[in-house]
């Protein structure tokens, strides 16, 4: 009885991957409930950070903030959220954006901060004004950091995401504390499996964007 | 700032050899935790992740340490396939269980029948070196539960009356629907088809809103020793047919617990009335109460310490 041999080989089988409750659908429900979470989060916390980079102001209380935020267990908050929201997918949501919101607003304002104040001071004594010197000269240098706070997000949902199983939400966390339960460890190592491809793919793509806008003329 | 380009990789290639290096050796991962690391002697009390069955083992910790055992508290460690191999290697001693929930971990083909015969049949397939002692009159089983005013529209008074019913959403928890009592088990027994919805509090407090705002119209998790019941005024589907294992609250204890110690047990569980359990759930669920506050109250009221 090797649990890691016989994980492999019901993820190998086709039939594992098919059907309305297969793994296939299972994956894509975990991806898309990561990067809809992502989304929603970037939206939120990117003007934020970027607000605070630029203005240097308010960064003791987004650090003690998002400290405090961070501390939060996930799945109590999400227990805490589904008893108003009722089930589906809300609770989780809000459980995934708490999660990702302080990593993007530390890679935000680390990334603006990081310029070269020089940098800066010459970009306002050329004439350009507070959006100009944020859009065309932090953002683009700032960007290897920033998309460090969104690819560190990524990785804490796409990780957290399995307990939107916990209200019947669907994803990897179906087969993972199905196989939890049951005992059956070959079916909750193979979900976990594919978490960690999940992640790994995931965090290769982010790897590879940041190495590429160093690349670009223009860009740190 | 450089990237961290191989760090997570390198972490993740890690884990990945660890979980295999871990599963090679072909046994439980679970099961390895070394035997005699507690003193002879010395009495191991077991509880799930469960209040209730917590409570009911801080009964038995404080009145065996008022008999001068030794006692070791291991509690609120899973649910049954986590700790069951613990109990099965005499890691354990002494274990708050369930008839017919644990005939079924133990046999998964038994079926189910009246309390006598779940327990005869349990006493039959208990391994060697454990023995389950005296059954208490208190349950705490599966039970298919609506609310009134649902089974007031549809006219319900046993699982079968389901059957007459379109769309039934029933809350549950991952495992329940590879249970010999889950869907496929409603449907031979009684005909009725169930749509799944996993709530995995355990008929907590999001099973009992979702039950109660309608967004699941039976639940699988509200076990007969839930409080919610009397509060809500829930009405618990009979069974007439037997499907469900029945669930009294039985000690199982090894070798090491000696006559005297048993005699304890048994004693705890002679007063243990249904009414009683759910006594103690619920200065448990609705006060809050500590697990050692309600056990310690539980034995001044039937002097057992006298």
């Amino acid at each position: 009885m090797n649990h890691l041999s016989e994980a492999v080989r019901w993820l190998l089988d086709a039939a594992t991957w098919s059907g309305p409750t297969g793994l296939g659908v299972r994956t894509v429900e975990h991806l898309q409930y990561t990067l809809v979470a992502v989304l929603l989060s970037a939206a939120i916390a990117l003007p934020i950070g970027l607000a605070i980079g630029h203005f240097g102001r308010g960064k003791n209380v987004a650090v003690a903030g998002t400290g405090v935020v961070r501390a939060l267990p996930t799945l109590g908050l999400l227990t805490l959220v589904a008893l108003f929201t009722g089930l589906g997918l809300t609770a989780p949501m809000v459980a995934f954006i708490t999660l990702a919101v302080p990593s993007i607003i530390a890679g935000a304002y680390s990334g603006v901060e990081s310029v070269d104040p020089r940098v800066v001071d010459a970009a306002r004594a050329q004439g350009m004004n507070g959006w100009q010197t944020l859009l065309t000269v932090q953002i683009p240098l700032g960007l290897p950091l920033i998309i460090g706070g969104i690819r560190l997000a990524v990785l804490q949902v796409v990780g957290t995401a399995t307990i939107a199983a916990y209200v019947g939400a669907g994803g990897l966390g179906v087969p993972l504390f199905l196989g939890l339960r049951t005992n059956d460890y070959p079916l909750l190592l193979a979900a976990s499996l594919v978490v960690i491809a999940l992640a790994i793919v995931l965090d290769g793509a982010f790897d590879l964007a940041q190495r590429l806008i160093r690349r670009l003329p223009g860009f740190a | 700032m450089k990237p961290r380009s191989r760090g997570p990789l390198a972490v993740v290639a890690a884990a990945l050899l660890l979980t295999a290096s871990g599963c090679a050796g072909g046994s439980d991962p679970l099961a390895n935790s070394p035997a005699g690391g507690v003193d002879e002697g010395t009495l191991v009390i077991g509880s799930q992740q469960y209040y209730s069955n917590t409570i009911i083992a801080e009964i038995y910790a404080q009145l065996l340490e008022a008999a001068g055992y030794d006692v070791e508290r291991d509690f609120e460690i899973g649910q049954r396939e986590v700790y069951a191999s613990e109990l099965t290697n005499g890691n354990i001693d002494v274990f708050p269980e369930y008839t017919g929930a644990l005939l079924q971990y133990y046999d998964p083909a038994a079926g189910s029948g009246t309390p006598e015969e779940v327990y005869e049949a349990l006493t039959e397939s208990l391994p060697e070196g454990l023995t389950a002692l005296e059954p208490a009159e208190a349950t705490d089983q599966n039970e298919f539960v609506v609310t009134p005013e649902y089974a007031q529209e549809h006219d319900l008074v046993s699982i079968g009356d389901l059957a007459g019913v379109d769309d039934v959403v029933m809350a549950s928890s991952p495992e329940f629907e590879t249970r010999p009592f889950g869907p496929e088990g409603l449907r031979e027994v009684y005909g009725v088809e169930v749509e799944l919805q996993v709530i995995d509090d355990s008929g907590g407090p999001l099973t009992v809103n979702a039950l109660l705002d309608g967004e699941v119209d039976v639940t699988a998790t509200i076990y007969s020793a839930n409080p919610a019941i009397s509060e809500h005024g829930l009405v618990v589907l009979e069974d007439p047919k037997g499907l469900l294992p029945s669930a009294h609250l039985v000690p199982v204890v090894s070798d090491d617990a000696d006559d005297e110690a048993r005699a304890i047990l048994n004693e705890v569980h002679s007063l243990l009335s249904q009414d009683e359990l759910l006594a103690l759930n619920s200065r448990s669920v609705n006060e809050q109460a500590a697990a050692e506050v309600v056990a310690r109250e539980w034995i001044e009221k039937h002097s057992l310490l006298d």
